[in-house]
């Protein structure tokens, strides 16, 4: 007779295994998967607590409560694993990024997954280690999650959803509708790595581009900026939509026009490359490690500064201006000596034909 | 970027304007038609009409394929994707053209239809390879340049035994929609719509070369300059063309020589011919019924026409009618000119066909120049 070993769970096969649905069915495999998986990479006091929702100190900013901002983001990206990264430091950086570009300080994440069954494990573990990487050297803990196995066909592998809380300094007001004529437009570094990385390894379409995907946690170098004391009007990170979404949307918010200089915007000559053959436009392409700050435009001096001292902003240059429209248009003064205007995209950029 | 950066100068399109505005006589206008979406594309990408003097105006003309292809045909591939269970292949542009009853091929797949957008007809052959068990559509579009490489992919398909491939060929062809141009009343008899010259096709014409297009030179009294479609192409063409209406010339030239030669690419023209002969009419968006204006693939290759293979039969859907795209293909009526354009029609919400390409005058006007008319 065998010899009942009690309490004995077989351990996760992270080589072969794969997700099924019960690793989402609240049984013990699902426990197994988050104390040998979630816990195990991302674990810390508060993901330690083992509640059902974790609970933290108030935040304080310099001894002195803060405001809190609170921002969530759903991380869906084909594939799962590009050049500079994955999903798992993508769903990190994302959410840490919405808060800091609020100027507040990102203090934690909560992190919500829905695996698709079949998915193997060896991927997911990658996911979370990579998740546990960033969040690490970000300084700001998952504290809390949740897990949901959906049937085959029904999901895309993972999707992975984080929320991030922050704390704001008194004083601190940064908001897309701040924004007056004759303010200076600043982006942070190159447009358009982070889309042009996925799309050169999407299924359909792979090519061989020597480009890694921009993404990175922005708090550091926000930090600096704000410790500058210059009046930031706003921050923003370009991410779906490019540049030109970002810009319209700020535009609009703040009722002003903006005039930009294709000459100055920088963009690395492989992504340059990449559009042209793929009849895409930079400008649209997403980011994921990049920012636009918006000031006065006597301040533009020490904001840029500022912004080059830091690792990820050493290319930051000012871009163009905010200026007085009705209609609110971004347009471009090109490097060819024209004009144009700089629109919301239209659904999807798609290629043209001929 | 190499070969690229050179034809986008800031500084030499400075000085190629300067000698446009040197040789324009004073009192004279110019109306020069670029044939093409391609250069439509370029004009307002790169704010070129910014750099010409008021008296050059620039007509955009009917050589969008997205814009030129009518309802009835994009029914016949929505047709394909609901109710023939079929995987249908297209090329991006294609994917947002209004269809009848609301629909677009993107919202056919929204409705469960497997529609695939495909870079090349080598994506679309392998689907076929790669779903054996499914019939494969390539929903075949556009002028001479996208022509051949469906011309391969059917020869190859028939090579390879794979028989659950197939193209629903739309292809259309660049000299009879010129020929209608000048055919049409407005140019010839009213000549309400002045046209001075033509910019001709950049990529059309690295396949069928410059030959086809002295005849119009010839019979019409035109000047055709082709060129490339970076910004200073078109700006070297524009000031060729200025010369040759000064000096009362109506020549070819050819200012895409780097691409260009006069007879073509011949091997691709051996390919189409093999698998495809004349239709003995189209219907074109904007220029309605043309004869003898595109191509269908012959009988020799009938298993691989999607049209004998489904029996598709094609019914003419009339546009919606405050819509101008029919009047802005010929280049009668500027986008501004609809009562639709930026109201009801937007790149979000087309009417019209024009409205959906980055290459259709609505689109480029709308997506790059409204501010123009706003000011």
């Amino acid at each position: 007779m065998a010899e009942v070993k009690r309490g004995y769970v077989r351990p996760l096969d992270l080589k072969q295994g794969r997700i099924d649905l019960t690793h989402g069915s609240g049984g013990r495999s699902m426990v197994q998967l988050i104390s040998e998986l979630f816990a195990k990479h991302l674990g810390n006091e508060y993901l330690g607590q083992g509640n059902d929702g974790a609970v933290l100190p108030a935040p304080t900013v310099d001894g002195r409560a803060g405001r809190i901002v609170m921002s969530t983001d759903c991380h869906v990206v084909s594939p799962l694993f590009f050049p500079g990264g994955d999903i798992g430091c993508l769903s990190v950086h994302g959410t840490i990024n919405d808060v800091a570009v609020m100027g507040a300080a990102p203090l934690y994440l909560a992190a919500g997954f829905v695996l698709e069954e079949g998915f193997p494990l060896a991927d997911l573990a990658r996911i979370v280690e990579s998740m546990a990487r960033a969040a690490r050297e970000a300084g700001v803990p998952v504290v809390t999650g949740d897990t949901k196995v959906v049937e085959r066909g029904k999901g895309d592998g993972v999707f992975i959803t984080t929320t991030g809380v922050g704390v704001l300094r008194d004083g601190v007001e940064l908001g897309g509708s701040r924004v007056r004529p004759g303010d200076a437009v600043i982006i942070s570094g190159s447009m358009g790595d982070h889309g042009v990385a996925i799309m050169s390894k999407r299924e359909n379409l792979s090519f061989d581009a020597p480009i890694e995907s921009d993404t990175a946690a922005l708090h550091g170098l926000i930090a600096d900026m704000l410790a500058t004391g210059v009046d930031l009007r706003c921050l923003r990170d370009p991410t779906r939509g490019g540049l030109a979404a970002t810009l319209n949307e700020i535009a609009g918010q703040s009722g002003v026009g903006m005039m930009l200089h294709e000459k100055a915007i920088p963009v690395k000559q492989v992504v340059a490359a990449a559009c042209e053959f793929l009849g895409l436009d930079p400008l649209y392409v997403a980011n994921e490690g990049k920012l636009i700050a918006i000031c006065a435009a006597a301040d533009t001096k020490r904001v840029l500064a500022a912004m080059r001292a830091h690792p990820l902003g050493r290319e930051a240059a000012v871009i163009g201006e905010a200026i007085a429209d009705d209609h609110h248009f971004v347009q471009l003064t090109t490097s060819f000596g024209g004009r144009r205007i700089v629109d919301w995209l239209a659904g999807d950029q798609l290629p043209r034909i001929c | 970027m190499k070969y690229i950066d050179e034809f986008r100068d800031g500084e030499l399109a400075k000085n190629l304007a300067a000698s446009i505005r040197a040789e324009v006589e004073p009192g004279r206008s110019y109306s020069f038609m670029e044939f093409c979406g391609g250069h439509t594309h370029a004009i307002s990408r790169y704010g070129l009409s910014d750099l010409l003097p008021p008296a050059v105006h620039m007509v955009h003309g009917p050589g969008c394929p997205v814009c030129v292809l009518p309802i009835g045909r994009v029914d016949m591939a929505i047709d394909l994707a609901l109710n023939h269970g079929v995987i249908l292949c297209t090329y991006g542009d294609t994917l947002r053209i209004p269809a009848s009853d609301g629909l677009s091929l993107m919202k056919a797949k929204a409705r469960g239809g497997d529609v695939r957008m495909v870079y090349s007809t080598i994506d679309a052959l392998q689907i076929a390879r790669d779903n054996p068990e499914r019939e494969v559509v390539f929903f075949a579009i556009g002028f001479e340049t996208t022509t051949p490489p469906t011309a391969v992919a059917i020869q190859q398909a028939e090579a390879e035994g794979l028989m659950n491939f197939s193209a629903l060929c739309c292809h259309v062809l660049t000299p009879s929609a010129i020929s209608n141009i000048l055919e049409s009343p407005e140019v010839r008899q009213w000549g309400t719509v002045p046209l001075d010259g033509f910019i001709g096709p950049a990529h059309v014409s690295t396949v069928i070369g410059s030959r086809p297009y002295e005849f119009f030179a010839e019979e019409y009294r035109k000047p055709v300059v082709i060129a490339g479609f970076e910004p200073l192409d078109v700006m070297q063409a524009i000031l060729m063309l200025v010369r040759q209406v000064n000096e009362g010339r109506a020549e070819v030239e050819n200012e895409f020589s780097r691409a260009v030669s006069r007879d073509g690419n011949l091997k691709a023209q051996d390919r189409v011919a093999e698998v495809f002969e004349l239709r003995r009419e189209f219907e074109w968006r904007g220029l309605s019924v043309v004869p003898y204006s595109a191509l269908k693939i012959r009988q020799k290759y009938a298993a691989f026409d999607a049209e004998r293979r489904f029996k598709l039969d094609y019914r003419s859907v009339p546009d919606n009618k405050a819509c101008d795209c029919g009047a802005i293909l010929r280049g009668v009526k500027k986008p501004q000119d609809c009562k639709l354009f930026g109201t009801v029609c937007t790149p979000e919400n087309p009417i019209g066909s024009c409205m959906v390409s980055s290459e259709g005058a609505c689109a480029a006007h709308y997506s790059y120049g409204r501010y123009k008319d706003m000011h």
